[in-house]
């Protein structure tokens, strides 16, 4: 007897893997409150910073951008980075291990749901945000901010699906290593200010992070006025250098997740709890 | 005789959950890597405040605002750790660990235990404050002098807030024990919320009326007031009027309030998590 392709295999784990997020997570109704309302409340606390030194408008745009995307950010350390490590708590690491699927595509429909259920808590941010605190946006090019945004996702992801490779190794430190990069990320990125602001070294070290670019690509489109001197690089070169982290990052999440599986299966990590 | 027993039991449940919680919270790495990951996410919160003033406030770091919200923001490092560090303890004993069962199974005072495990992220907190202060008087001009500081109303905010803080989190652990689990915790979600009502980061006017006159009803405003005061000699204009002592007044009364608050919210939760069965709920959705 004939079974489905492996192609057919794969888009159904892509599709399997990201149902839960998809689908399954709008039954819970009180990810509505976690996922929209909590994080609405610290970019409300940096909004009234700049409202009490009295910045220009287009500046509370930039703390409700920097919220939106540090909505991407968050998924991407919890929902891909660490996921493999919550996996392997639960119990379901062993499965998708002995299951007759490839495990990019796992990772494929991790992110897939991820990228779903983070668009809808970044667009309320934004849409919440702007209504709310009258943030003045005028898109310069929508073409070209619609692909730095999608390449920024792309990027990011890969990312993710590297770090999740990485994180199979290993044990409690895996949450410890997402709560670490939560603040020194917002910082080095400048989720809250110009990422210029820290210097050309600073930010152009920071730029292997694929948000880093992406922010200070879209700031510049949507408030080009007040960008201005703050600017890091032109939003078309940032275009370019997030392409080639996208490509890099997904050869080596694919790379990296061949060779992490095997050392995890070799030291006996893949089926350890409570570390 | 059983007054003398319930305050060693008490007393031990205390002593090892506090061991227990220092040990859960720094046993996953080598000391030094404890030590850099301890320091490094507070740190880097204060610089996200220090570039967002020196980019846009007219004078910069010489803002007349910045000591009081650099201070807040220190100080305020140890409401998420004792708030998120006493109501986590639920989740992670019961969903994670699978032992809050045990803990309730075994002679043991639990909310000595659950107080224990807030300490021993009170203990990490303190060093990350006391960096982040160091970093503002020597590195970024807060005007923080040693000897002008008021150490009778740092003690007093020290312990009223303590108290405080961790009755704030015995209640979020009401909450906890019968909720499922969440992406965030409630201790997390709620120090979110405290973040933008208690003035930490701007003057507390600078919000709507409304939502000012919530900020002025939470205790936690009125603690960070009193650091405020004690470390900078300076108190802001919303509270000009309000002495030393009537501030200390406001943080005591509220804890006994709280106390009262915690100890019927945590007991009434116990017992519906007992009849429902929920002590040992998965709900790692």
């Amino acid at each position: 007897m004939k079974g489905p392709s492996a192609w057919t295999v794969f888009w159904r784990t892509v599709i399997g893997r990201a149902y839960p997020r998809i689908i399954g997570a709008q039954r819970e109704k009180s990810w509505v409150f976690f996922e929209i309302f909590l994080p609405l409340l610290s970019v409300t606390a940096y909004v009234f910073i700049y409202r009490a030194v009295q910045a220009p408008p287009e500046f509370i745009g930039f703390v409700v951008l920097g919220g939106a995307m540090s909505a991407y950010w968050l998924n991407v350390l919890w929902s891909m980075a660490s996921q493999l490590y919550w996996e392997k708590e639960t119990g379901n690491l062993e499965l998708y291990i002995v299951a007759p699927t490839s495990r990019m595509a796992i990772l494929l429909g991790m992110a897939l749901g991820g990228v779903f259920q983070t668009t809808l808590r970044a667009v309320a941010i934004i849409a919440i945000g702007t209504l709310l605190f009258h943030v003045p946006m005028a898109a310069t090019s929508v073409p070209i901010l619609l692909g730095v945004f999608v390449t920024t996702l792309v990027a990011l992801y890969g990312m993710g699906m590297l770090l999740s490779s990485l994180f199979l190794l290993f044990g409690r430190e895996a949450w410890h290593f997402s709560n670490l990069l939560q603040e020194p990320v917002s910082l080095v990125s400048g989720f809250y200010f110009p990422v210029r602001a820290l210097g050309q070294v600073v930010a152009a070290a920071a730029s292997i992070l694929p948000i880093t670019l992406g922010l200070d690509a879209m700031r510049q489109l949507l408030f080009p006025a007040m960008l201005g001197d703050l600017r890091f690089l032109s939003p078309l070169v940032e275009l370019g250098i997030l392409s080639g982290l996208a490509v890099v990052f997904l050869f080596l999440a694919h790379r990296a997740l061949a060779f992490f599986e095997t050392l995890a299966r070799r030291e006996g990590r893949l089926s350890v709890r409570g570390q | 005789m059983a007054m003398e027993r319930r305050r060693g039991v008490t007393w031990r449940s205390f002593r090892t959950a506090t061991w227990l919680g220092w040990q859960i919270e720094s046993n996953w790495a080598d000391p030094f890597v404890f030590a850099i990951y301890s320091l490094v996410k507070p740190l880097s919160g204060a610089l996200i405040l220090v570039f967002m003033y020196a980019v846009i406030a007219k004078d910069g770091l010489g803002s007349p605002l910045f000591p009081g919200v650099f201070v807040g923001n220190a100080l305020f490092i140890y409401v998420p750790a004792v708030l998120a560090g006493i109501s986590w303890t639920i989740m992670d004993d019961r969903e994670h660990y699978g032992m809050l069962k045990y803990v309730y199974a075994a002679p043991v005072n639990v909310l000595a235990y659950l107080i224990g495990r807030g300490v021993a992220k009170a203990l990490v907190a303190t060093v990350a404050v006391v960096l982040t202060l160091l970093l503002g008087t020597l590195a970024l001009g807060v005007p923080i002098r040693f000897a002008a500081i008021d150490w009778p109303l740092v003690a007093a905010a020290l312990v009223l807030g303590s108290a405080m803080l961790a009755l704030f989190g015995i209640l979020l652990g009401a909450v906890t024990m019968v909720t499922a689990r969440h992406n965030y915790g409630v201790g997390e979600a709620v120090a979110g919320g405290l973040y933008l009502l208690c003035g930490v980061v701007f003057p507390l006017d600078t919000l709507p009326p409304w939502l000012a006159a919530v900020g002025r009803a939470l205790p936690i405003t009125y603690w960070l007031e009193a650091f405020r005061r004690a470390l900078l000699g300076q108190s802001a204009a919303s509270f000009a009027g309000l002495s030393d002592v009537a501030l200390v007044g406001i943080i005591a009364g509220s804890s006994v309030v709280l106390a009262a608050l915690a100890t019927v919210c945590f007991r009434l939760a116990e017992r519906r998590a007992r009849a429902k069965g929920l002590l040992d709920m998965q709900t790692m959705y």
